[in-house]
């Protein structure tokens, strides 16, 4: 797995992109996992009785995939302190999502390399339908 | 056209504060593995023992939002939620911060309370009732192992 050292960091630095292709079984097997079976991302029926236009990712599936966003940046050396995201808008299974991240900040603060990163899962048209914010521990080279 | 009058009644504003009763779950390695499949993840830490206990990590750790399920076994009555007058809810969002691993073997102890309740009238799903709610997680050596403040939305479904 590779690692990300605090010295290869800078301001407007890339997190790697991950690619998600969420479809109507991983949602069935995330209820399963997770234990959240409110029907709206399951049953379509029961979805578009509540306003919705189909079934919809969970946000928590969102959040999930926001976080092995940041796992896999920190490696296994390294750590997650904070995963914030809103669900601003509404995920559909069938068409790929993106998490992306870059970093906005970088300190150190009580002997821990910190690094701020804004993150947000985007559409395929584009759009970041989950907007957040990570601080992650990175080790150093030395 | 006069504003609707306010949905959050005297006893909404009464459960601010009250911690729910503990949830007590056991992190399971099956449970783990299968949390990881089905989100995608093949990061040996969170799905093979042999590869994790090679990692820094020294065994299989949880990924950062599966402490999320635990409020999906509680059992009994759940103080922090409170019955909405609307009937179709939506996540809002969430926000975690890390203290320790969330170890496989571990038991994770957590509590919740309601810390604010707000409506928004006309929004995008018509009329909302915004709910903050915050968990903490705590492990069998009573470490904090993670704090979490989510959003939960409820609201009328349009026509």
């Amino acid at each position: 797995m590779n690692q990300t050292y605090f010295e290869d960091v800078e301001i407007g630095s890339e997190v790697p992109t991950l690619r998600k292709d969420p479809t109507p079984q991983q949602l069935v097997k995330y209820a399963g996992a997770s234990g959240d079976f409110y029907q709206i991302h399951y049953d379509v029926e029961y979805a578009n009785n509540n306003g919705l236009p189909g079934i919809i990712l969970h946000g928590a599936l969102k959040n999930a995939f926001l976080g092995q966003l940041m796992t896999d940046y920190v490696g296994h050396h390294g750590s997650l302190k904070k995963l914030s995201c809103q669900y601003r808008g509404m995920d559909v299974p069938g068409n790929p999502v993106y998490a992306k991240g870059t970093v906005v900040k970088k300190y150190v603060e009580n002997g821990e390399n910190l690094v701020e990163c804004e993150i947000w899962l985007e559409n395929h048209e584009g759009q970041k339908t989950t907007p957040g914010y990570a601080i992650v521990s990175l080790p150093e080279k030395s | 056209m006069a504003e609707s009058e306010s949905v959050i009644t005297q006893e909404m504003k009464d459960a601010i504060g009250v911690e729910s009763k503990p949830t007590v779950y056991s992190i399971e390695k099956n449970a783990v593995m299968r949390f990881a499949q089905a989100i995608g993840d093949t990061n040996p830490i969170f799905t093979d023992e042999d590869k994790a206990s090679k990692t820094p990590y020294k065994g299989m750790i949880a990924p950062p939002t599966f402490l999320r399920s635990m409020q999906h076994v509680s059992t009994g009555e759940d103080e922090s939620r409170i019955k909405s007058p609307y009937p179709a809810n939506v996540d809002g969002g969430s926000e975690w911060e890390y203290f320790e691993p969330i170890r496989v073997g571990d038991t994770i102890t957590s509590t919740t309370y309601l810390a604010d309740i707000h409506e928004r009238q006309g929004g995008k799903f018509g009329n909302m009732l915004i709910m903050i709610r915050e968990t903490k997680y705590i492990n069998q050596s009573k470490k904090t192992v993670a704090l979490q403040r989510t959003t939960g939305i409820s609201y009328q479904p349009q026509d």
